[in-house]
Parts: structure tokens; C-alpha cells; sequence
């Protein structure tokens, strides 16, 4: 499989290079309220309403050379590599007889992992189990390894993208796609979505979800702080209402990658 | 013939089950397993409760200790939650250094520390920059049949409102701390929170309080803490299958009714210690 996406990115012009990503931020800013890019003091920047105002994001696919798949996906200034190796040969101690066995390993920026990384690749793993088609590739090993370049809040949402990108750039069978969401909640109940790691700190109550791209099904949550059953509702509807956005960068682009023009 | 089929075809034999509307052990699908508390029971401790679900059982022990304060927070003392899977609680865990599932469990329950903020961690500070108490709670899985997390979580909170701490005073001219066994008062508990788990079988099926072998077959699982002011402070699903937002309203009346039953249960408990 590598090898037939090898051969299509050498067919291109010289001019780009190869595997290349979509830095999709022109269309981002359109879907925006306001087009204001500093966003990091999430002060003065006029009403971010929810459902539309998600920070700009680019992803890059392809840039490392050894795993079968890789991802780069840039939130704001929040940004995480992936890459993906597999189906490869799993230990007879972790095999399972009729499904691959998926691992997530996630590397902070600073320090040894800790409990709070092994919690995120729990939550990753049990993700992309949800949607991968383990069945197709048993006895096989699928590893994600999340490598985090740059914190600038929502970040586990930031691995979550980085991880399907990666999956799909690793030819990985899915059954559909799956995004990451952040809402921050603060105290006079005001959403904001993607916040960043100040809105972050300030915020009453912070929640990330993994949505599903079929029909927009909750497969992950992860919330901090307190916050209400209507405001969970909201958070959820304004969550899935974005993901779209996202769902519709991922196509856009792989439709570029793609594309022989 | 039963025992053969469920060796063979577990997920069948569920299935055969649950299109009756109830499960192997005669439960309905909303329903609890027994649920019983015992607090106090390890006199060496500063608190302590054993909380049995069923088959699970879990014990928390809270010792309390001296520790200066963190220099960012001077006037915080610290609540460290850790808990232990031994292999004595079931086969698929071994001995050695915490795995996977002891220590996303303790994540958890530090979490749902913080979040649902039980216990102002203001109050345990004696001296502000000097001086604070910090309470370790261990949780230990004695057995484990499922639903470790609702487990833990209440055996923390009955735990904890047990713990009694001594009078400290800082003695001005030596500038030790002089405790006084004697006096002792209990902690000032704020929030009740009660974590309320589901397994969601065959993407549908919403069942409450997974046992050992339902947690196997199904295909995700939820959990949910709430308060008794109906406030969420952790709403924790770790992928799984897909649920809309009409499943997450039916899981969050079921958590309401369930906090109002762990509470009576606790308060009946706590009720009966008080004469000693």
C-alpha cells in the first residue's frame, strides 16, 4: 500500500512537495465571526459565538519517513505529531485472536509520562478501537504514537485529530472518522469552543469530546469542573455543530492530496 | 447445556438476556446491586470504609500527615488519592508496578477530587506557607466483578467523612506544631458526589452497573458523577460505541436517582456511629 502512494506524489510537479498538507486557514477565517487572528488572550476579541468560531488549523500528512502513516495537526498554536505503524507483528502476549490489537503511546513536551498521559491514551486508544475495523487485520498490532510539539490549549483534542489523520494516512481501515472538540464553560455559563490554555485556566468548567463523522455519535468525553445537565447538552450540541467544520477540512484536505491537477 | 452455551457464545447467551429486558443475575437493567458500607473499620487509619457492590469490594484507607505547602498555593494542603489493583482481586492483574487500569482508576478519582472540590483544600492548611495537612487516601480492590470506579468513588466519600483530624497549634517560640490527640473534629465535607456507571452493549443497550463479565463483552462504557445539586463533575467515556444526546439524558435521571440512594445509605450508616 506504501508503495503505490510513493509512486503518486513522485508524478507531481516539482514545485510542491511531496505528501503535502492543507494549510486550510483562508477558509477557516471566512467561517469565523470576526476575523481577528489574536485569539491567545481571548479577551478583546469580540464575541466568539458558538458553533463557528474555531481557531485556525492546518494539518500536514506524510512528513516522516519510517511509520506507515503520519500527521501533523495545528490548532492555533497547539500542535502534535502522529505517526501510526501498522498492522505490523504484535507479541503473543498482547495478541487477540480475531482483532488487531490497537496501541497508543502519548509523549508530553517536557518530563517522563505520567498517570495523566496514560489516562489520554486510554481514552485515544478506546477511540480510535471504536472506529477502527480491527476485524480486517487480526493477530496484528496498530501503533499511534502522539508526539506534543506545542500546548496551547484544547490539546487532547488536538491528539485526537492528529491521530485519525494519521490513520487515514496510514491506509488503516475505519469505519468513519472521528474529530476532537474542546468547550470551556466560565463562570456566567458563556461556551467559547477550541479555547485557549488561558481561557482554559479561567474557565468554570472544560470538557472535550470525540465526536463520530457518520452521524455525529458521542464516542469520547472527558470533562473538568463542574457544570450543569443543560449546559452539558449545549456544549454537546455546539460540539457537534463544529465538527462539521472539521469533518470538512479532512476532506478538503485529502481531496487536495489527491487531486492530479 | 446453559453453562456450555455461555462458554461458547457469551455474547449470545447476553444477548438471550437482554431481549427480555433483564440480566444473568436476575437484575433489571436499571437496577443496582446491593450496595453495603461499613466506615470505620480500620482503627490504625484516620478514616476509613469498605464499600461492597455486589461481588466488588473496595476499601479506602485516609491517613493524614504534615507537609509544608505547595509555594505556589501556600494556604492549600494536599488530598493524594492512589489506587491499588492487587493480583489478589482478579486474575488479569499482575503484581509490580501499578498497570494500566490501577492508574487510569487513580486519575479518575483525583479528578473527580478536584472537579467536584469534596473537601476546600484551604481547610487543611494550619500555617499559611509553614504548615498543612495532607491526606493520603489508598483505595485497595479486595475483589473486583465490575464497576470499580462507583466503588472507589463512594468508598472515598464515606472514607473521607469519616476521617476525624486532631487540633494543631504552632507553638510561637519553639515553632513546632503541638498536636492535641484529643480534640478531634471531622472535616468539612461540601459536595456529595456519586459516580453512576453504564455499559452500552451492541451500540443500543444502556445497562447500569457492569459486572466483571458484562464490562467484557460490552462495547463501551460510561460513567457519570454528580453532585446533589444535580451538577456534573465528570462525565467520563472512554471511547466505545456512539451515543446521541437523548441516551446521555436517560444516564443522567438514572445518576439522580442513584445519588439519592447512596446518600440515604451513607446518612442511615454515618447516623449509627454516632452514639460511640
Amino acid at each position: 500500500m506504501r508503495s503505490e502512494y510513493l509512486t503518486y506524489t513522485q508524478a507531481r510537479p516539482a514545485g510542491r512537495k511531496s505528501g503535502l498538507h492543507v494549510g486550510c486557514g483562508a477558509m477557516e477565517g471566512a467561517m469565523r465571526s470576526d476575523d481577528k487572528v489574536c485569539t491567545e488572550t481571548g479577551i478583546e476579541s469580540s464575541s466568539r459565538g458558538p458553533g463557528c468560531s474555531l481557531r485556525h488549523f492546518a494539518c500536514e500528512q506524510n512528513l516522516l519517513s519510517r511509520p506507515d502513516g503520519s500527521a501533523a495537526f495545528l490548532q492555533g498554536d497547539t500542535s502534535v505529531l502522529a505517526g501510526v505503524y501498522g498492522p505490523a507483528e504484535v507479541k503473543v502476549s498482547k495478541e487477540i485472536f480475531n482483532k488487531a490489537t490497537l496501541e497508543v503511546i502519548l509523549r508530553p513536551k517536557i518530563g517522563l509520562p505520567g498517570v495523566a498521559e496514560k489516562s489520554r491514551e486510554r481514552l485515544i486508544r478506546n477511540t480510535c478501537q471504536a472506529v477502527v475495523l480491527g476485524a480486517l487485520h487480526p493477530r496484528t498490532s496498530i501503533t499511534v504514537v502522539l508526539q506534543v510539539v506545542s500546548d496551547a490549549g484544547s490539546l487532547l483534542a488536538c491528539c485526537l485529530n492528529a491521530a485519525c489523520m494519521a490513520l487515514v494516512d496510514a491506509g488503516v481501515p475505519m469505519r468513519a472518522l472521528f474529530c476532537g472538540v474542546t468547550c470551556a464553560l466560565d463562570s456566567d455559563g458563556t461556551l467559547v469552543l477550541d479555547p485557549t490554555a488561558k481561557q482554559e485556566k479561567e474557565a468554570r468548567a472544560v470538557l472535550t469530546f470525540a465526536l463520530d463523522s457518520v452521524d455525529r455519535k458521542l464516542l469520547m468525553s472527558t470533562t473538568k469542573g463542574l457544570y450543569s445537565d443543560a449546559e452539558l447538552q449545549q456544549c454537546l450540541a455546539a460540539a457537534q455543530t463544529a465538527s462539521q467544520h472539521v469533518f470538512r477540512f479532512y476532506r478538503e484536505s485529502l481531496q487536495r492530496r489527491y487531486s492530479k491537477s | 447445556m446453559a453453562a456450555g452455551f455461555k462458554t461458547v457464545e457469551p455474547l449470545e447467551y447476553y444477548r438471550r438476556f437482554l431481549k427480555e429486558n433483564c440480566r444473568p443475575d436476575g437484575r433489571e437493567l436499571g437496577e443496582f446491586r446491593t450496595t453495603t458500607v461499613n466506615i470505620g473499620s480500620i482503627s490504625t487509619a484516620d478514616g476509613s470504609a469498605l464499600v461492597k457492590l455486589g461481588n466488588t469490594t473496595v476499601i479506602c484507607g485516609v491517613k493524614a500527615e504534615f507537609a509544608v505547602p505547595p509555594t505556589d498555593a501556600p494556604d492549600k494542603g494536599y488530598v493524594v488519592p492512589n489506587v491499588d489493583l492487587p493480583p489478589l482481586c482478579s486474575s488479569r492483574f499482575r503484581s509490580g508496578p501499578p498497570g494500566e487500569e490501577a492508574q487510569v482508576a487513580s486519575q479518575f478519582i483525583a479528578d473527580v477530587i478536584e472537579n467536584s472540590q469534596i473537601i476546600q483544600k484551604e481547610d487543611l492548611c494550619i500555617s499559611s506557607g509553614k504548615l498543612a495537612w495532607v491526606l493520603y487516601c489508598d483505595l485497595i480492590c479486595l475483589d473486583y466483578d465490575g464497576n470499580i470506579l462507583d466503588a472507589c468513588t463512594f468508598a472515598l466519600l464515606a472514607a473521607l467523612k469519616n476521617v476525624q483530624l486532631p487540633e494543631v497549634r504552632i507553638n510561637e517560640e519553639t515553632a513546632l506544631a503541638e498536636v492535641n490527640l484529643k480534640k478531634k473534629s471531622y472535616l468539612n465535607i461540601r459536595t456529595h458526589p456519586v459516580a453512576t456507571s453504564f455499559a452500552v452493549f451492541d451500540d443500543t443497550l444502556l445497562i447500569v452497573d457492569p459486572t466483571g463479565e458484562e464490562e467484557h463483552l460490552a462495547t463501551g462504557t460510561l460513567t457519570v458523577v454528580m453532585d446533589e445539586e444535580g451538577r456534573l463533575s465528570c462525565l467520563h467515556k472512554p471511547g466505545g460505541s456512539g451515543l446521541t444526546g437523548a441516551k446521555l439524558q436517560d444516564c443522567m435521571s438514572r445518576a439522580v436517582t442513584r445519588h439519592k440512594e447512596v446518600k440515604k445509605l451513607m446518612d442511615e450508616v454515618i447516623k449509627s456511629m454516632t452514639p460511640k
